[in-house]
């Protein structure tokens, strides 16, 4: 075995972005600004050699996502072969282009688990955030599928300052409508939600407010729903650990078949990403340049590579550290050790506070403004 | 939805949840548990108990098995294996 193998972590875990395509427009999507064109798309075969060089790799969970993964026709199919080579699949999903027949025919080709993401309990809420009219009947509607199948159900919880008041509401929507698992999501602001972040950004009275809530809630749900509950960033004293850290247990295939070290890591343009066309997934993985950019320690600043964290967090997120710091070899601003922490929470909470209500909405093409 | 917590007593009668498997991986030469968008690393002794966590013997059994297997006296692992599954259950990762 080369070298090179047994000196770096193999990933377990593969975000398949099949499609950017989705009928939803929702104002957060982490998706970057510019979508992978439909027309270049990897293929039904090139998804399945994807999916059989990773599970070589060392991957064993695999996450269906996109934009709306159930937009592919072949869906099925990839779960299929994905289940087949001994992969845990996962779809994220918006669930709005699903029925019974197309739930019915992924749990028969061995999908295990539904992630359901919900805008709000409130259906204007959901209407306003995701742009598309009715989603939430349709969300409760699929989520009676998910669970008439076997599936396992996880609701995906968006919250943002409009709904953070509801968080209880969500959280006990969620256990009605069967689910084993509920993540309260806190927006993650990259892509399409950090150019809208004004206009979705929570205050920290809300967030402290919030808090009480979900611990009751956990408490309460105990052994029957399991609620997963992070901090945001933007009000954290310490960077999360962004992927596990970089090129450490992860990677993301886009839907034209960019190899990236996360979703959000097309947002540093000077990382040279390469695609699965042009080279095996698993060289990209130990020695492709983006990859190696900021993997292990070599690339931190001093005040990282000398902290006792530094293989808890890994620096936190490189993308949060050249949005927030202006260079993605800077300590992640989520950190209160750098220099630039108090003026992220500050910026979060002036736009928290302004209350702004101009926002995109994602979309292929042109930006075009709407308001709350 | 689950009408109430699982409690893991000697008489449960613990699997795996639905949609979770302990699944050997090839790659590293180790068994993992897998669930949905989570894994999780168990240490020999978990993966000794969640082999036998088959939906058929009770905790009692479980904790009987291992004492012979191993040569320990019941007792002293009755609470470790119950401390446990009680764990995982919370989780997610069992039911009983």
């Amino acid at each position: 075995m080369p070298e090179a193998t047994a000196a770096v972590d193999l990933p377990v875990a593969m975000l398949a972005e099949l499609t950017h395509r989705c009928p939803m427009r929702c104002a957060y999507c982490s998706n970057p600004l510019a979508l992978d064109d439909p027309q270049a798309e990897l293929t039904t075969a090139e998804w399945k050699d994807v999916l059989e060089q990773a599970a070589a790799l060392g991957v064993m969970q695999v996450h269906f996502s996109g934009g709306e993964p159930t937009a592919r026709q072949d869906l099925a199919e990839l779960v299929a072969h994905a289940a087949g080579l001994g992969l845990y699949t996962n779809l994220i999903t918006s669930g709005v282009l699903l029925d019974a027949g197309k739930v019915r025919a992924l749990a028969a080709a061995g999908l295990e688990h539904v992630q359901l993401a919900f805008q709000d309990s409130d259906a204007a809420g959901v209407d306003v955030v995701g742009g598309w009219s009715g989603a939430l009947a349709k969300k409760r509607a699929v989520a009676g599928l998910v669970k008439e199948a076997g599936l396992a159900l996880t609701a995906n919880l968006v919250i943002t300052r409009h709904n953070a008041a509801r968080v209880g509401a969500m959280l006990d929507m969620a256990l009605d409508l069967g689910c084993e698992r509920a993540e309260v999501a806190n927006v993650q602001y990259y892509g399409w939600g950090l150019l809208n972040r004004a206009a979705l950004m929570p205050s920290k009275a809300q967030l402290a407010a919030m808090t009480p809530v979900v611990r009751e809630r956990q408490e309460r749900y105990r052994g029957r729903m399991v609620i997963d509950y992070v901090i945001p960033d933007y009000h954290a004293r310490r960077p999360k650990a962004c992927m596990g850290g970089w090129a450490r247990r992860f990677l993301n295939v886009t839907p034209t078949g960019k190899v990236l070290p996360c979703h959000a890591a097309e947002t540093i343009p000077h990382l040279p990403v390469e695609t699965v066309r042009q080279r095996p997934l698993r060289d990209i993985w130990l020695h492709g340049a983006a990859f190696e950019a900021y993997r292990g320690e070599a690339w931190m600043p001093a005040g990282c590579r000398s902290c006792d964290r530094k293989e808890i967090d890994w620096g936190g997120c490189r993308c949060q550290a050249l949005a927030l710091a202006g260079d993605a070899a800077a300590m992640d601003p989520a950190c209160e050790l750098s220099p630039h922490h108090a003026a992220m929470a500050e910026t979060a909470e002036q736009e928290a506070q302004a209350g702004g209500t101009r926002f995109v909405y994602r979309a292929f093409g042109p930006h075009k403004h709407s308001t709350f | 939805m689950l009408v109430s917590r699982t409690v893991v007593t000697p008489q449960s009668v613990p699997a795996l949840a639905p949609h979770v498997t302990l699944r050997h991986d090839g790659v590293r030469d180790r068994w993992v548990v897998l669930g949905p968008e989570r894994m999780l690393v168990p240490d020999e002794i978990a993966v000794e108990i969640l082999k036998l966590c088959d939906g058929e013997r009770s905790v009692a059994a479980v904790v009987a098995r291992l004492a012979a297997e191993f040569d320990a006296a019941e007792a002293d692992i009755a609470g470790d294996v119950t401390d446990l599954l009680q764990s995982l259950a919370d989780k997610g990762f069992v039911r009983a």
